[in-house]
């Protein structure tokens, strides 16, 4: 490999680790509140096909970022109100939101097949940045929404562990008990924290059909909201930590389709198990080296008040 | 104590259940609608698709056999509150342990038979296991490495039918060779092959070993009391190995019943997703083995209703949409009954305190 293969693999590894960005990123602000949804899949698939028919019907890319998002938030409203309001089990219910969101964009999806995007998000050089050596080709010739990721991951970070709100969010994830006492709504944070993290699923979904391949494919998520999900359990519920490990994902998920194109004799199935081998591995890993794994405490547990 | 209820309890559990495929399929009913289809028609399309016809009963119940055993073995692994979401992949390893037998071996079908049966519970169990042993000896959640292995194990049915599996005669297809006569399951009637008899068997297993045997108590108390089980002396990781495998051999039965009594080789696809419809059929049939049977048969006509509907251009996925908005809808009522009573009964316990003061 030279190093213009090399530079080119990490740009791909950048793209790929996108959506996983987003996914995760919403996924850790449900679960910083104290829900756990396991619908991140369906939610992504939800997005996807919901920011493609955007984009197809207006032609307009931004209507299609916000319906993804818009598709994504509704389907996770569902969860809130099952899981906060009416304190169902959250595995259970996470993965039926799963299931719903898979079956609800292949049902939506059918006459979308096929056709290519008219309005895909194509690459915007970063003036200036864009011309640094290594760093400029990899993180700053890409396109918009990628930009987009690095934002959110800032904001994220500074929302969560430097603004008032942000200490609620944990807290409600911490013990409730004490959130309610401080004042705070936990009803209302959970709420906010699922939906929104529900529109950044359907963000990350709407990544794949807007940006990444750009076109829309029944199931073309391929367990990427499930990564997402044990992104999160690696991150340790640090939106910083999180960027290293989507871009970790994103280069295994980047050689499976690449190591050819550099030339080494693999099969090509066999490369595409690496990324789902990887969170096996890297899930065994964390287990094994970490003691205490500082997940929320209130995790998957209900508040109410009364009782 | 919420006080007496309105009616028994199954009368409730079974009233909540129909409530909510009424209301699946209402909701159903609105995208159809929303998607420029008549959902009259489409539902009337695929109940005759489903059960209007002894062809379209004998299809329905084929697909049911898969989903009984997938179901059971879900329900087993959720009995004991283990995450068993890798049912799709057990199937598919079955399949393969199977098919592998049956592509390079020439056996007689008496020995074949048993050999199918036997590899195929034998390599769902093995998939199952590697999640089992994470979890027991290094703390890994077995939601997502189960899934994981699901995808690992479709990719590795492409590995094979596009690589020495391949049928030559096929050109790219994805698909292996056929079987071997002797390979092949025997039928009971029409086409439907003697998986049906393994997962009736398997149910009176399971509904015998839960209920009526210590082991079963064992599986039980794990599942409501973690805490209890322990306390109690029981051994909790030598059951998490057990009951995985056990629930992974009944998918990978499914997985042998489909390549050998189906489709008599294996190809890309070879489950549209039974081991997900799985975990539907096993949380509405409450975890109950007989309970599950009935569930899949019901869930079985509407998987084949949508593959019928699909030549009317209707999307067949509207079947899996229902599904899981039944279960949806059971945990929401269910909870909903839950809350109003838990509301009621506090309202009442104050009332009372305001009185005796």
């Amino acid at each position: 490999m030279n190093q213009d293969q090399i530079v080119a693999l990490l740009a791909v590894t950048v793209v790929t680790g996108t959506p996983l960005i987003f996914a995760a990123i919403g996924e850790l602000l449900a679960e910083r509140s104290g829900v756990l949804n396991l619908g991140v899949e369906g939610m992504m698939l939800v997005g996807a096909v919901s920011g493609f028919a955007v984009a197809a019907v207006t032609g307009n890319p931004w209507l299609a970022v916000l319906g993804a998002m818009a598709a994504g938030g509704a389907l996770a409203a569902g969860h809130a109100l099952l899981t906060v309001t009416l304190g169902t089990e959250q595995v259970t219910t996470g993965l039926s939101l799963a299931l719903f969101g898979t079956g609800l964009s292949a049902f939506l999806g059918k006459p979308f097949i096929g056709i290519p995007n008219p309005v895909p998000f194509r690459p915007v050089p970063l003036p200036g940045l864009a011309h640094l050596p290594i760093l400029g080709p990899v993180f700053f010739q890409q396109d918009l929404l990628v930009y987009t990721s690095y934002v959110f991951i800032i904001l994220a970070w500074w929302w969560i562990y430097r603004t008032r709100p942000g200490l609620h969010l944990r807290a409600c994830g911490e013990s409730p008990e004490t959130a309610d006492a401080m004042g705070v709504d936990v009803t209302v944070m959970r709420y906010g924290a699922v939906i929104v993290g529900g529109a950044l699923a359907g963000l990350g979904g709407g990544y794949l059909s807007l940006a990444y391949t750009p076109a829309w494919t029944e199931n073309m998520t391929a367990g990427l909201g499930w990564i997402a999900i044990a992104l999160v359990i690696f991150s340790t519920w640090n939106p910083l930590r999180l960027l290293g490990g989507a871009y970790l994902f994103g280069a295994a998920d980047a050689l499976g389709f690449r190591v050819q194109l550099l030339g080494v004799e693999t099969s090509s199935i066999l490369l595409r198990m690496l990324p789902y081998l990887f969170t096996l591995v890297v899930l065994v890993l964390i287990n094994a080296v970490r003691r205490h794994s500082p997940v929320p405490r209130a995790l998957g547990r209900p508040y109410f008040r009364e009782e | 104590m919420a006080g007496a209820a309105p009616f028994p309890e199954w009368l409730e559990v079974v009233a909540i259940r129909g409530g909510a495929g009424m209301a699946a399929l209402a909701v159903g009913a609105i995208f159809l609608a929303a998607t420029g289809h008549d959902p009259w028609r489409a539902y009337r399309e695929m109940m005759i698709g489903a059960l209007g016809s002894p062809f379209a009963i004998e299809q329905t119940i084929i697909k049911a056999i898969p989903l009984m055993l997938t179901g059971l073995g879900v329900a087993l692994a959720f009995t004991m509150g283990l995450w068993n979401i890798g049912a799709e992949g057990q199937l598919v390893a079955g399949a393969l342990a199977a098919s592998w037998l049956a592509l390079t071996a020439s056996l007689p079908t008496l020995v074949m038979l048993p050999g199918l049966i036997l590899l195929g519970a034998a390599g769902g169990a093995a998939w199952a296991f590697i999640p089992a042993v994470l979890k027991t000896f290094v703390g890994v959640n077995e939601i997502i490495s189960t899934l994981m292995l699901n995808y690992i194990a479709l990719l590795w049915v492409d590995y094979m039918v596009f690589g020495s599996w391949a049928d030559p005669t096929a050109f790219s297809f994805p698909y292996s060779r056929p079987f071997p006569p002797q390979a092949h399951f025997p039928v009971l009637l029409g086409d439907i092959h003697i998986g049906l008899v393994l997962a009736l068997i398997a149910a009176l297993l399971l509904a015998g070993l839960l209920q009526r045997t210590h082991w079963g108590y064992e599986i039980r108390t794990i599942g409501a009391s973690l805490p209890a089980a322990r306390y109690a002396g029981m051994r909790v990781r030598r059951n998490v190995l057990l009951v995985m495998a056990a629930s992974g051999a009944l998918a990978g039965l499914a997985g042998v019943g489909e390549v050998s009594g189906v489709i008599h080789r294996i190809q890309q696809g070879i489950s549209p997703g039974y081991g997900f419809t799985a975990i539907i059929v096993a949380w509405v049939a409450r975890l109950n083995p007989w309970a599950v049977i009935l569930v899949a048969v019901l869930f079985a006509a509407l998987l084949n209703g949508g593959f019928v509907i699909q030549t009317a251009g209707v999307p067949a996925a509207i079947a899996y949409m229902i599904q899981a908005l039944v279960l949806f809808l059971v945990l929401a009522s269910e909870h909903l009954l839950r809350r109003v009573r838990r509301r009621r009964a506090l309202s009442q316990t104050r009332a009372a305190l305001q009185v005796g003061r």
